[in-house]
Protein backbone atom coordinates (compact mmCIF):
# COMPACT_ATOMS: atom_id res chain seq x y z
CA UNK A 1 0.00 0.00 0.00
CA UNK A 2 1.49 3.26 -1.09
CA UNK A 3 0.75 6.50 0.79
CA UNK A 4 0.43 8.34 -2.68
CA UNK A 5 -2.35 7.59 -5.36
CA UNK A 6 -1.31 5.33 -8.18
CA UNK A 7 -1.18 5.88 -11.79
CA UNK A 8 -1.62 3.37 -14.47
CA UNK A 9 1.46 3.98 -15.80
CA UNK A 10 3.21 2.91 -12.64
CA UNK A 11 1.83 -0.47 -12.75
CA UNK A 12 4.39 -2.84 -15.40
CA UNK A 13 2.97 -3.61 -18.87
CA UNK A 14 3.88 -6.92 -20.21
CA UNK A 15 2.91 -8.31 -23.80
CA UNK A 16 -0.74 -6.86 -24.90
CA UNK A 17 -1.94 -6.24 -21.74
CA UNK A 18 -3.86 -3.15 -21.03
CA UNK A 19 -3.24 -1.79 -17.62
CA UNK A 20 -6.66 0.11 -16.03
CA UNK A 21 -6.82 2.23 -13.36
CA UNK A 22 -10.85 1.56 -12.15
CA UNK A 23 -11.53 3.51 -8.91
CA UNK A 24 -10.81 5.07 -6.71
CA UNK A 25 -14.00 7.24 -8.01
CA UNK A 26 -15.42 4.67 -9.48
CA UNK A 27 -19.50 4.18 -9.13
CA UNK A 28 -19.29 0.55 -8.07
CA UNK A 29 -16.77 -0.14 -6.52
CA UNK A 30 -18.59 1.09 -3.46
CA UNK A 31 -16.49 3.83 -2.38
CA UNK A 32 -12.80 4.06 -2.82
CA UNK A 33 -11.01 0.87 -3.58
CA UNK A 34 -8.73 1.04 -6.83
CA UNK A 35 -8.31 -1.90 -8.60
CA UNK A 36 -5.36 -1.84 -11.27
CA UNK A 37 -6.47 -4.42 -13.86
CA UNK A 38 -4.21 -5.50 -16.40
CA UNK A 39 -6.63 -6.81 -19.30
CA UNK A 40 -6.92 -8.34 -22.77
CA UNK A 41 -9.57 -7.17 -24.61
CA UNK A 42 -12.55 -7.46 -21.97
CA UNK A 43 -10.95 -10.16 -19.73
CA UNK A 44 -8.99 -9.74 -16.99
CA UNK A 45 -5.33 -11.00 -16.80
CA UNK A 46 -4.50 -9.55 -13.28
CA UNK A 47 -6.34 -7.87 -10.31
CA UNK A 48 -4.21 -5.61 -8.31
CA UNK A 49 -6.46 -4.29 -5.65
CA UNK A 50 -5.19 -0.86 -3.84
CA UNK A 51 -6.57 0.63 -0.48
CA UNK A 52 -5.81 3.43 1.90
CA UNK A 53 -7.30 6.28 0.06
CA UNK A 54 -9.49 6.50 2.90
CA UNK A 55 -6.89 5.91 5.77
CA UNK A 56 -7.85 8.21 8.59
CA UNK A 57 -5.68 6.93 11.59
CA UNK A 58 -8.61 5.91 13.57
CA UNK A 59 -6.74 3.67 15.51
CA UNK A 60 -3.65 6.09 16.42
CA UNK A 61 -6.83 8.52 16.91
CA UNK A 62 -8.22 6.21 19.84
CA UNK A 63 -4.98 6.27 21.65
CA UNK A 64 -4.97 9.75 22.42
CA UNK A 65 -8.40 9.58 23.96
CA UNK A 66 -10.55 8.36 26.94
CA UNK A 67 -11.77 4.82 26.96
CA UNK A 68 -15.31 5.95 26.51
CA UNK A 69 -14.35 8.14 23.45
CA UNK A 70 -12.34 6.49 21.44
CA UNK A 71 -16.08 4.54 21.02
CA UNK A 72 -16.75 7.75 18.57
CA UNK A 73 -14.37 6.59 16.75
CA UNK A 74 -14.77 3.55 16.43
CA UNK A 75 -18.96 4.09 15.21
CA UNK A 76 -16.93 5.74 12.00
CA UNK A 77 -15.11 2.85 10.84
CA UNK A 78 -17.84 0.30 9.19
CA UNK A 79 -20.11 3.37 9.13
CA UNK A 80 -22.87 0.62 7.51
CA UNK A 81 -22.86 -0.89 11.23
CA UNK A 82 -22.15 1.29 13.63
CA UNK A 83 -23.61 -0.22 16.57
CA UNK A 84 -21.97 -3.26 16.21
CA UNK A 85 -18.57 -1.66 16.13
CA UNK A 86 -19.69 -0.18 19.35
CA UNK A 87 -21.10 -3.01 20.71
CA UNK A 88 -17.83 -4.91 19.79
CA UNK A 89 -15.37 -2.14 21.40
CA UNK A 90 -17.85 -1.58 24.71
CA UNK A 91 -17.49 -5.49 24.96
CA UNK A 92 -13.73 -5.63 24.82
CA UNK A 93 -13.74 -3.08 27.45
CA UNK A 94 -15.90 -4.20 29.77
CA UNK A 95 -14.02 -7.68 29.16
CA UNK A 96 -10.69 -5.69 30.23
CA UNK A 97 -12.48 -4.16 33.39
CA UNK A 98 -13.65 -7.41 34.30
CA UNK A 99 -17.47 -6.50 34.65
CA UNK A 100 -19.08 -8.54 31.68
CA UNK A 101 -21.43 -10.15 33.91
CA UNK A 102 -22.24 -7.20 35.65
CA UNK A 103 -24.15 -5.54 33.31
CA UNK A 104 -28.18 -5.71 33.36
CA UNK A 105 -29.87 -8.38 31.00
CA UNK A 106 -32.36 -5.43 29.75
CA UNK A 107 -28.91 -3.94 28.44
CA UNK A 108 -27.48 -6.94 27.05
CA UNK A 109 -31.14 -7.70 25.26
CA UNK A 110 -31.47 -3.97 23.55
CA UNK A 111 -27.69 -4.50 22.55
CA UNK A 112 -28.87 -7.67 20.85
CA UNK A 113 -31.91 -5.53 18.68
CA UNK A 114 -29.34 -2.64 18.23
CA UNK A 115 -26.70 -5.16 16.56
CA UNK A 116 -29.84 -7.12 14.88
CA UNK A 117 -31.43 -3.87 13.83
CA UNK A 118 -27.81 -3.06 12.16
CA UNK A 119 -27.63 -5.95 10.23
CA UNK A 120 -30.73 -5.22 8.27
CA UNK A 121 -29.98 -1.90 7.56
CA UNK A 122 -26.34 -3.21 6.28
CA UNK A 123 -27.82 -5.20 4.29
CA UNK A 124 -30.45 -3.36 2.84
CA UNK A 125 -27.75 -1.02 1.50
CA UNK A 126 -25.43 -4.21 0.49
CA UNK A 127 -28.83 -5.05 -1.57
CA UNK A 128 -29.62 -1.46 -3.08
CA UNK A 129 -26.24 -1.14 -4.86
CA UNK A 130 -25.88 -4.20 -5.68
CA UNK A 131 -29.06 -3.63 -7.51
CA UNK A 132 -27.82 -0.44 -8.96
CA UNK A 133 -24.38 -1.84 -10.06
CA UNK A 134 -26.30 -4.72 -12.40
CA UNK A 135 -28.85 -2.50 -13.32
CA UNK A 136 -31.78 -2.89 -11.23
CA UNK A 137 -32.36 0.82 -10.17
CA UNK A 138 -35.99 -0.10 -8.73
CA UNK A 139 -34.54 -2.51 -5.72
CA UNK A 140 -32.72 0.46 -4.05
CA UNK A 141 -35.64 2.31 -3.41
CA UNK A 142 -37.42 -0.73 -1.97
CA UNK A 143 -34.60 -1.11 0.16
CA UNK A 144 -33.84 2.38 1.23
CA UNK A 145 -37.50 2.77 2.55
CA UNK A 146 -37.13 -0.07 4.67
CA UNK A 147 -33.67 1.12 5.78
CA UNK A 148 -35.17 4.22 6.69
CA UNK A 149 -37.63 2.99 9.45
CA UNK A 150 -34.37 1.38 11.16
CA UNK A 151 -32.39 4.57 10.84
CA UNK A 152 -35.60 6.19 12.34
CA UNK A 153 -35.18 3.79 15.20
CA UNK A 154 -31.79 4.52 15.86
CA UNK A 155 -32.75 8.46 15.88
CA UNK A 156 -34.90 7.86 18.46
CA UNK A 157 -32.65 5.59 20.80
CA UNK A 158 -29.35 7.56 20.26
CA UNK A 159 -30.25 10.75 18.87
CA UNK A 160 -28.48 10.54 15.32
CA UNK A 161 -29.64 8.78 12.52
CA UNK A 162 -26.03 7.37 11.82
CA UNK A 163 -24.02 6.98 14.76
CA UNK A 164 -25.73 7.04 17.55
CA UNK A 165 -23.23 6.15 20.55
CA UNK A 166 -26.14 4.46 22.43
CA UNK A 167 -24.16 1.44 23.37
CA UNK A 168 -21.51 2.27 26.31
CA UNK A 169 -18.89 0.95 27.93
CA UNK A 170 -21.24 -0.46 31.17
CA UNK A 171 -24.42 -0.38 29.17
CA UNK A 172 -26.47 1.70 27.33
CA UNK A 173 -27.32 5.60 27.14
CA UNK A 174 -30.16 5.46 29.06
CA UNK A 175 -33.57 3.43 28.60
CA UNK A 176 -35.26 3.55 25.15
CA UNK A 177 -37.36 6.45 25.07
CA UNK A 178 -41.45 6.11 24.68
CA UNK A 179 -42.80 5.56 21.58
CA UNK A 180 -39.71 3.70 20.39
CA UNK A 181 -41.57 -0.31 20.73
CA UNK A 182 -44.39 1.21 18.93
CA UNK A 183 -41.82 1.91 15.75
CA UNK A 184 -40.65 -1.16 16.10
CA UNK A 185 -43.92 -3.05 16.21
CA UNK A 186 -44.68 -1.21 13.19
CA UNK A 187 -41.18 -2.45 11.66
CA UNK A 188 -42.01 -5.94 12.07
CA UNK A 189 -45.06 -5.63 10.99
CA UNK A 190 -43.45 -4.44 7.51
CA UNK A 191 -40.98 -6.34 7.77
CA UNK A 192 -42.36 -9.60 5.74
CA UNK A 193 -43.91 -7.91 2.64
CA UNK A 194 -40.79 -5.82 2.12
CA UNK A 195 -38.78 -9.17 2.52
CA UNK A 196 -41.42 -10.77 -0.45
CA UNK A 197 -40.77 -7.77 -2.41
CA UNK A 198 -37.40 -7.80 -2.60
CA UNK A 199 -37.34 -11.47 -3.09
CA UNK A 200 -39.72 -10.91 -5.73
CA UNK A 201 -37.69 -8.29 -7.82
CA UNK A 202 -34.57 -10.34 -7.93
CA UNK A 203 -34.31 -13.87 -6.49
CA UNK A 204 -36.05 -15.37 -9.64
CA UNK A 205 -35.10 -12.53 -12.25
CA UNK A 206 -33.31 -14.32 -14.74
CA UNK A 207 -31.28 -11.53 -15.58
CA UNK A 208 -30.19 -11.06 -12.22
CA UNK A 209 -29.41 -14.86 -12.11
CA UNK A 210 -27.19 -14.54 -15.62
CA UNK A 211 -25.03 -12.09 -14.00
CA UNK A 212 -24.21 -13.84 -10.56
CA UNK A 213 -24.70 -18.05 -10.52
CA UNK A 214 -21.22 -18.85 -11.53
CA UNK A 215 -19.57 -15.35 -10.57
CA UNK A 216 -17.07 -15.06 -8.24
CA UNK A 217 -17.12 -18.57 -7.24
CA UNK A 218 -14.70 -19.55 -4.19
CA UNK A 219 -14.42 -22.64 -2.09
CA UNK A 220 -14.39 -23.40 1.15
CA UNK A 221 -10.86 -23.97 1.28
CA UNK A 222 -9.69 -20.98 -0.13
CA UNK A 223 -12.59 -19.17 1.68
CA UNK A 224 -10.81 -20.38 5.06
CA UNK A 225 -7.19 -19.94 3.71
CA UNK A 226 -8.37 -16.37 3.23
CA UNK A 227 -9.94 -15.84 6.15
CA UNK A 228 -12.65 -14.87 4.65
CA UNK A 229 -15.90 -14.21 7.25
CA UNK A 230 -19.51 -13.72 7.57
CA UNK A 231 -21.94 -14.21 4.93
CA UNK A 232 -19.23 -14.95 1.97
CA UNK A 233 -17.99 -17.37 4.03
CA UNK A 234 -21.46 -19.23 4.65
CA UNK A 235 -22.44 -18.30 0.80
CA UNK A 236 -19.46 -21.23 0.54
CA UNK A 237 -21.04 -23.61 2.98
CA UNK A 238 -19.09 -23.35 6.28
CA UNK A 239 -21.69 -22.60 8.80
CA UNK A 240 -19.09 -20.41 11.10
CA UNK A 241 -20.96 -17.44 13.10
CA UNK A 242 -19.56 -16.29 16.02
CA UNK A 243 -23.00 -15.58 17.63
CA UNK A 244 -23.31 -19.27 17.65
CA UNK A 245 -19.74 -20.32 18.33
CA UNK A 246 -18.67 -17.53 20.64
CA UNK A 247 -21.98 -16.23 22.18
CA UNK A 248 -21.73 -12.57 23.50
CA UNK A 249 -24.90 -10.25 25.32
CA UNK A 250 -27.46 -12.63 25.68
CA UNK A 251 -27.77 -14.39 21.99
CA UNK A 252 -27.83 -17.70 23.57
CA UNK A 253 -31.06 -16.61 24.99
CA UNK A 254 -32.67 -17.12 21.63
CA UNK A 255 -33.41 -19.21 18.92
CA UNK A 256 -31.71 -18.72 15.57
CA UNK A 257 -30.54 -20.33 11.98
CA UNK A 258 -27.38 -19.87 10.30
CA UNK A 259 -28.26 -19.91 6.46
CA UNK A 260 -25.73 -21.07 4.51
CA UNK A 261 -25.11 -22.33 0.62
CA UNK A 262 -22.45 -24.69 -0.86
CA UNK A 263 -22.42 -23.01 -4.20
CA UNK A 264 -20.15 -20.31 -3.38
CA UNK A 265 -20.61 -18.07 -6.00
CA UNK A 266 -22.37 -14.45 -5.66
CA UNK A 267 -25.79 -15.86 -6.04
CA UNK A 268 -25.21 -17.83 -3.04
CA UNK A 269 -23.82 -14.80 -1.19
CA UNK A 270 -26.85 -13.11 -2.22
CA UNK A 271 -29.21 -15.85 -0.62
CA UNK A 272 -27.24 -15.93 2.75
CA UNK A 273 -27.56 -12.00 3.06
CA UNK A 274 -31.13 -12.12 2.42
CA UNK A 275 -31.89 -15.45 4.41
CA UNK A 276 -29.99 -13.81 7.41
CA UNK A 277 -32.20 -10.75 6.92
CA UNK A 278 -35.04 -13.43 8.26
CA UNK A 279 -33.12 -14.67 10.84
CA UNK A 280 -32.25 -10.82 12.47
CA UNK A 281 -35.95 -10.31 12.18
CA UNK A 282 -36.43 -13.50 14.06
CA UNK A 283 -34.18 -12.82 16.92
CA UNK A 284 -35.91 -9.26 16.54
CA UNK A 285 -39.24 -10.39 17.37
CA UNK A 286 -37.66 -12.80 20.43
CA UNK A 287 -35.67 -9.54 21.84
CA UNK A 288 -39.24 -7.96 21.30
CA UNK A 289 -40.98 -10.18 23.87
CA UNK A 290 -38.79 -9.31 26.49
CA UNK A 291 -38.95 -5.41 26.09
CA UNK A 292 -42.06 -5.26 28.16
CA UNK A 293 -40.30 -6.46 30.83
CA UNK A 294 -38.68 -3.12 32.91
CA UNK A 295 -35.40 -3.12 34.31
CA UNK A 296 -31.58 -1.03 34.56
CA UNK A 297 -29.53 -0.37 31.37
CA UNK A 298 -26.71 0.26 32.79
CA UNK A 299 -24.27 -0.99 35.41
CA UNK A 300 -24.39 0.00 38.82
CA UNK A 301 -20.94 1.49 39.53
CA UNK A 302 -20.16 5.32 39.47
CA UNK A 303 -16.77 5.03 38.98
CA UNK A 304 -17.42 3.12 35.65
CA UNK A 305 -20.55 4.57 34.01
CA UNK A 306 -21.62 8.30 35.44
CA UNK A 307 -24.91 8.45 37.87
CA UNK A 308 -28.03 9.68 36.46
CA UNK A 309 -27.91 13.14 36.02
CA UNK A 310 -31.11 14.28 37.84
CA UNK A 311 -29.13 12.87 40.81
CA UNK A 312 -25.84 15.03 40.17
CA UNK A 313 -28.10 18.22 42.02
CA UNK A 314 -29.22 16.29 45.14
CA UNK A 315 -25.96 14.32 45.90
CA UNK A 316 -22.53 14.95 46.51
CA UNK A 317 -21.01 11.53 45.75
CA UNK A 318 -22.73 11.78 42.48
CA UNK A 319 -21.56 15.18 41.39
CA UNK A 320 -17.86 14.28 42.54
CA UNK A 321 -18.13 11.10 40.32
CA UNK A 322 -19.75 12.75 37.56
CA UNK A 323 -17.19 15.04 37.19
CA UNK A 324 -14.52 12.80 37.35
CA UNK A 325 -15.59 10.44 34.70
CA UNK A 326 -16.37 13.69 32.15
CA UNK A 327 -13.03 14.81 33.37
CA UNK A 328 -10.61 12.40 33.43
CA UNK A 329 -12.37 9.07 32.50
CA UNK A 330 -12.06 5.53 33.91
CA UNK A 331 -8.65 3.76 34.46
CA UNK A 332 -8.50 0.40 32.66
CA UNK A 333 -6.79 -2.60 34.29
CA UNK A 334 -3.04 -3.48 32.26
CA UNK A 335 -3.46 -6.73 30.17
CA UNK A 336 -4.61 -7.52 26.66
CA UNK A 337 -8.15 -8.40 25.28
CA UNK A 338 -9.53 -9.73 22.30
CA UNK A 339 -12.83 -9.80 21.36
CA UNK A 340 -15.36 -10.59 18.12
CA UNK A 341 -18.43 -9.90 17.12
CA UNK A 342 -20.05 -11.08 14.25
CA UNK A 343 -20.97 -7.90 12.18
CA UNK A 344 -22.93 -7.63 9.07
CA UNK A 345 -20.06 -8.74 7.42
CA UNK A 346 -18.22 -11.00 9.40
CA UNK A 347 -15.95 -11.53 12.59
CA UNK A 348 -15.67 -8.53 13.21
CA UNK A 349 -12.84 -7.69 16.16
CA UNK A 350 -11.01 -5.86 18.57
CA UNK A 351 -7.71 -6.24 20.25
CA UNK A 352 -7.02 -3.71 22.71
CA UNK A 353 -4.07 -3.81 25.07
CA UNK A 354 -3.95 -1.04 28.42
CA UNK A 355 -1.40 0.04 30.36
CA UNK A 356 -3.46 1.23 33.49
CA UNK A 357 -4.36 4.65 32.05
CA UNK A 358 -7.57 6.34 31.22
CA UNK A 359 -6.78 5.45 27.68
CA UNK A 360 -5.92 2.80 25.71
CA UNK A 361 -2.07 1.92 24.55
CA UNK A 362 -3.22 0.66 21.16
CA UNK A 363 -6.43 -0.63 19.68
CA UNK A 364 -6.67 -2.78 16.76
CA UNK A 365 -9.39 -3.79 14.90
CA UNK A 366 -10.02 -6.74 12.42
CA UNK A 367 -12.29 -5.49 10.01
CA UNK A 368 -14.37 -8.30 8.26
CA UNK A 369 -13.87 -6.44 4.93
CA UNK A 370 -10.30 -6.44 4.51
CA UNK A 371 -10.16 -10.10 4.63
CA UNK A 372 -12.86 -10.41 2.89
CA UNK A 373 -11.61 -8.49 -0.16
CA UNK A 374 -8.31 -9.88 -0.28
CA UNK A 375 -9.68 -12.95 -2.18
CA UNK A 376 -10.62 -10.61 -5.11
CA UNK A 377 -7.31 -11.03 -6.50
CA UNK A 378 -7.61 -14.64 -6.66
CA UNK A 379 -11.49 -14.55 -7.96
CA UNK A 380 -10.78 -11.94 -10.73
CA UNK A 381 -8.36 -12.95 -13.52
CA UNK A 382 -9.90 -14.85 -16.03
CA UNK A 383 -13.31 -13.26 -15.96
CA UNK A 384 -15.30 -10.08 -17.65
CA UNK A 385 -14.71 -6.61 -16.27
CA UNK A 386 -18.34 -6.50 -15.95
CA UNK A 387 -17.95 -9.46 -13.89
CA UNK A 388 -15.87 -7.93 -11.30
CA UNK A 389 -18.48 -5.70 -10.17
CA UNK A 390 -20.38 -8.76 -9.27
CA UNK A 391 -17.80 -9.89 -7.25
CA UNK A 392 -16.72 -6.48 -5.19
CA UNK A 393 -20.35 -6.09 -4.63
CA UNK A 394 -21.26 -9.49 -3.55
CA UNK A 395 -18.14 -9.53 -1.09
CA UNK A 396 -19.83 -5.88 0.11
CA UNK A 397 -16.88 -4.10 1.51
CA UNK A 398 -16.67 -0.90 3.42
CA UNK A 399 -13.57 1.50 3.63
CA UNK A 400 -14.16 2.47 6.10
CA UNK A 401 -12.93 -0.45 7.70
CA UNK A 402 -10.76 -1.24 5.32
CA UNK A 403 -8.59 2.00 5.41
CA UNK A 404 -9.50 2.61 9.07
CA UNK B 1 -51.37 31.07 -17.36
CA UNK B 2 -52.22 30.58 -20.85
CA UNK B 3 -50.19 32.88 -23.59
CA UNK B 4 -52.78 33.16 -26.66
CA UNK B 5 -52.17 34.72 -30.57
CA UNK B 6 -50.52 37.81 -30.20
CA UNK B 7 -49.27 38.00 -26.56
CA UNK B 8 -45.96 37.12 -25.63
CA UNK B 9 -43.52 36.94 -23.05
CA UNK B 10 -39.93 38.91 -22.13
CA UNK B 11 -37.62 37.95 -20.47
CA UNK B 12 -33.42 38.30 -20.32
CA UNK B 13 -31.55 35.76 -21.89
CA UNK B 14 -29.49 34.90 -18.93
CA UNK B 15 -32.20 34.85 -15.98
CA UNK B 16 -33.61 32.28 -18.46
CA UNK B 17 -30.11 30.35 -18.68
CA UNK B 18 -29.71 30.45 -14.83
CA UNK B 19 -33.35 29.28 -14.00
CA UNK B 20 -33.07 25.86 -16.63
CA UNK B 21 -28.83 26.00 -15.40
CA UNK B 22 -29.59 25.72 -11.29
CA UNK B 23 -33.15 23.45 -12.15
CA UNK B 24 -30.77 20.86 -13.65
CA UNK B 25 -27.26 20.83 -11.21
CA UNK B 26 -25.61 17.25 -11.82
CA UNK B 27 -23.90 15.96 -9.08
CA UNK B 28 -20.62 13.87 -9.69
CA UNK B 29 -21.06 10.35 -8.31
CA UNK B 30 -18.15 10.34 -5.74
CA UNK B 31 -18.81 8.78 -2.10
CA UNK B 32 -16.08 9.15 0.40
CA UNK B 33 -17.06 7.90 3.60
CA UNK B 34 -20.15 7.74 5.57
CA UNK B 35 -22.13 10.97 4.42
CA UNK B 36 -22.43 9.24 1.16
CA UNK B 37 -24.81 6.94 2.48
CA UNK B 38 -26.96 9.73 3.49
CA UNK B 39 -25.92 11.41 -0.12
CA UNK B 40 -27.47 7.83 -1.44
CA UNK B 41 -30.64 8.09 0.70
CA UNK B 42 -31.27 11.74 -0.27
CA UNK B 43 -32.09 10.05 -3.75
CA UNK B 44 -34.41 7.55 -2.04
CA UNK B 45 -38.14 8.11 -1.82
CA UNK B 46 -38.41 9.49 1.57
CA UNK B 47 -36.04 12.55 0.23
CA UNK B 48 -36.38 12.46 -3.32
CA UNK B 49 -33.46 14.93 -4.87
CA UNK B 50 -35.36 14.62 -7.81
CA UNK B 51 -37.53 17.10 -6.48
CA UNK B 52 -35.19 19.85 -7.37
CA UNK B 53 -33.87 18.13 -10.49
CA UNK B 54 -30.38 17.28 -9.24
CA UNK B 55 -30.67 13.36 -8.55
CA UNK B 56 -28.86 12.55 -12.47
CA UNK B 57 -25.56 11.07 -10.71
CA UNK B 58 -22.84 11.56 -13.22
CA UNK B 59 -20.33 9.20 -12.75
CA UNK B 60 -17.64 11.29 -14.86
CA UNK B 61 -16.41 14.30 -14.03
CA UNK B 62 -16.84 16.16 -17.56
CA UNK B 63 -20.71 15.41 -17.01
CA UNK B 64 -20.92 16.76 -13.60
CA UNK B 65 -21.69 20.86 -12.30
CA UNK B 66 -21.89 19.78 -8.67
CA UNK B 67 -19.07 18.10 -6.52
CA UNK B 68 -20.30 16.96 -3.28
CA UNK B 69 -17.46 15.71 -0.73
CA UNK B 70 -18.97 13.42 1.16
CA UNK B 71 -16.70 12.23 3.70
CA UNK B 72 -13.07 12.88 5.23
CA UNK B 73 -10.93 13.29 2.52
CA UNK B 74 -7.58 10.95 3.61
CA UNK B 75 -4.10 12.50 2.05
CA UNK B 76 -3.89 9.98 -0.23
CA UNK B 77 -7.18 10.93 -1.76
CA UNK B 78 -6.55 14.40 -1.86
CA UNK B 79 -4.89 14.44 -5.02
CA UNK B 80 -7.55 12.47 -6.51
CA UNK B 81 -10.41 14.74 -5.15
CA UNK B 82 -8.28 17.89 -6.64
CA UNK B 83 -8.48 15.84 -9.82
CA UNK B 84 -11.61 15.43 -10.28
CA UNK B 85 -12.27 18.89 -9.83
CA UNK B 86 -10.33 20.03 -12.24
CA UNK B 87 -11.25 17.65 -14.59
CA UNK B 88 -15.25 18.91 -13.88
CA UNK B 89 -16.31 21.87 -16.85
CA UNK B 90 -17.10 25.24 -16.21
CA UNK B 91 -19.01 26.21 -14.25
CA UNK B 92 -18.82 23.98 -11.53
CA UNK B 93 -20.06 23.84 -7.76
CA UNK B 94 -19.14 22.41 -4.75
CA UNK B 95 -20.60 21.32 -1.75
CA UNK B 96 -18.53 20.15 1.86
CA UNK B 97 -21.02 17.61 3.36
CA UNK B 98 -20.28 17.14 6.90
CA UNK B 99 -17.59 17.78 9.60
CA UNK B 100 -15.02 16.14 8.19
CA UNK B 101 -14.99 17.32 4.64
CA UNK B 102 -15.41 20.93 5.93
CA UNK B 103 -12.97 21.31 8.94
CA UNK B 104 -11.53 17.33 9.52
CA UNK B 105 -14.34 16.98 11.96
CA UNK B 106 -12.94 14.94 15.04
CA UNK B 107 -9.70 13.38 13.05
CA UNK B 108 -7.09 15.82 13.86
CA UNK B 109 -4.37 13.76 12.70
CA UNK B 110 -1.72 13.23 10.30
CA UNK B 111 -4.19 11.16 7.48
CA UNK B 112 -7.29 13.67 7.32
CA UNK B 113 -6.67 16.64 5.50
CA UNK B 114 -7.80 19.60 7.57
CA UNK B 115 -10.76 20.87 5.76
CA UNK B 116 -10.94 20.38 1.08
CA UNK B 117 -11.27 24.13 1.16
CA UNK B 118 -7.50 23.64 1.35
CA UNK B 119 -6.89 22.16 -1.99
CA UNK B 120 -10.42 23.24 -4.00
CA UNK B 121 -13.11 25.93 -3.62
CA UNK B 122 -16.33 25.65 -1.47
CA UNK B 123 -19.42 27.30 -1.67
CA UNK B 124 -21.58 25.42 0.91
CA UNK B 125 -20.79 23.79 3.62
CA UNK B 126 -22.89 21.25 5.26
CA UNK B 127 -22.69 20.76 9.24
CA UNK B 128 -23.32 17.56 11.20
CA UNK B 129 -21.59 14.23 11.24
CA UNK B 130 -23.14 12.74 9.00
CA UNK B 131 -25.33 15.77 8.20
CA UNK B 132 -29.27 14.72 7.63
CA UNK B 133 -30.39 14.27 4.16
CA UNK B 134 -32.30 17.33 4.90
CA UNK B 135 -29.11 19.32 5.38
CA UNK B 136 -27.95 18.43 1.84
CA UNK B 137 -31.11 18.95 0.24
CA UNK B 138 -31.33 22.40 1.80
CA UNK B 139 -27.21 22.82 0.40
CA UNK B 140 -28.44 21.82 -3.17
CA UNK B 141 -31.35 24.34 -2.39
CA UNK B 142 -28.85 27.31 -1.31
CA UNK B 143 -26.19 26.09 -4.52
CA UNK B 144 -29.41 27.10 -6.73
CA UNK B 145 -29.95 30.68 -5.39
CA UNK B 146 -26.23 31.07 -5.81
CA UNK B 147 -27.19 30.27 -9.66
CA UNK B 148 -30.48 32.09 -10.02
CA UNK B 149 -28.35 35.22 -8.55
CA UNK B 150 -25.29 35.17 -10.60
CA UNK B 151 -23.12 33.05 -8.96
CA UNK B 152 -19.44 32.72 -9.49
CA UNK B 153 -17.02 31.74 -12.15
CA UNK B 154 -18.13 30.48 -15.20
CA UNK B 155 -19.48 31.82 -18.47
CA UNK B 156 -23.37 32.45 -17.12
CA UNK B 157 -22.02 34.35 -14.29
CA UNK B 158 -21.54 37.42 -16.05
CA UNK B 159 -23.27 40.16 -13.73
Amino acid sequence: MSTTPLTPEIVSQEGNAMVLSMGPQHPSTHGVLQIMLEIEGESVVKAEPEIGYLHTGIEKNMENLFWSQGQTNAERMDYLAPSSNALCYALAVEKLLGITDRIPERAQHIRVLLSELTRIASHCVWLGTHGIDLGAISVFFYCFDLRENILDLQEASGGARMHPNYVRVGGLNGDLPAGYVEKLDALIAKFPGRMRELRGLLQANPIFQDRTIDVGTMSAEDAVAWGVTGPALRGSGIAYDVRKAFPYSSYDQFQFDIPTRTEGDAYARFLVRLDEMEESMRIIEQVRKKLDTPGHVAIDDPKIFAPPKETIALSMEALIHHFKIVSEGFRVPPGDVYQAIEGPRGELAYYIVSNGENRPYRVRTRPPSLYNLQCLKGMAPGNLIADLVVMIGSLDPVFGEVDR
Amino acid sequence: MEIGPGQFLLARLDDVARWAQSSSVWPLTMGLACCAIEMMSVTSAEYDIARLGSEVFRSSPRQADLMIVSGRVAQKMAPVVKRLYDQMADPKWVISMGACASSGGIFDNYAVVQGIDTIIPVDVYVPGCPPTPDGLLYAVNLIQQQIREGGRGGILARS
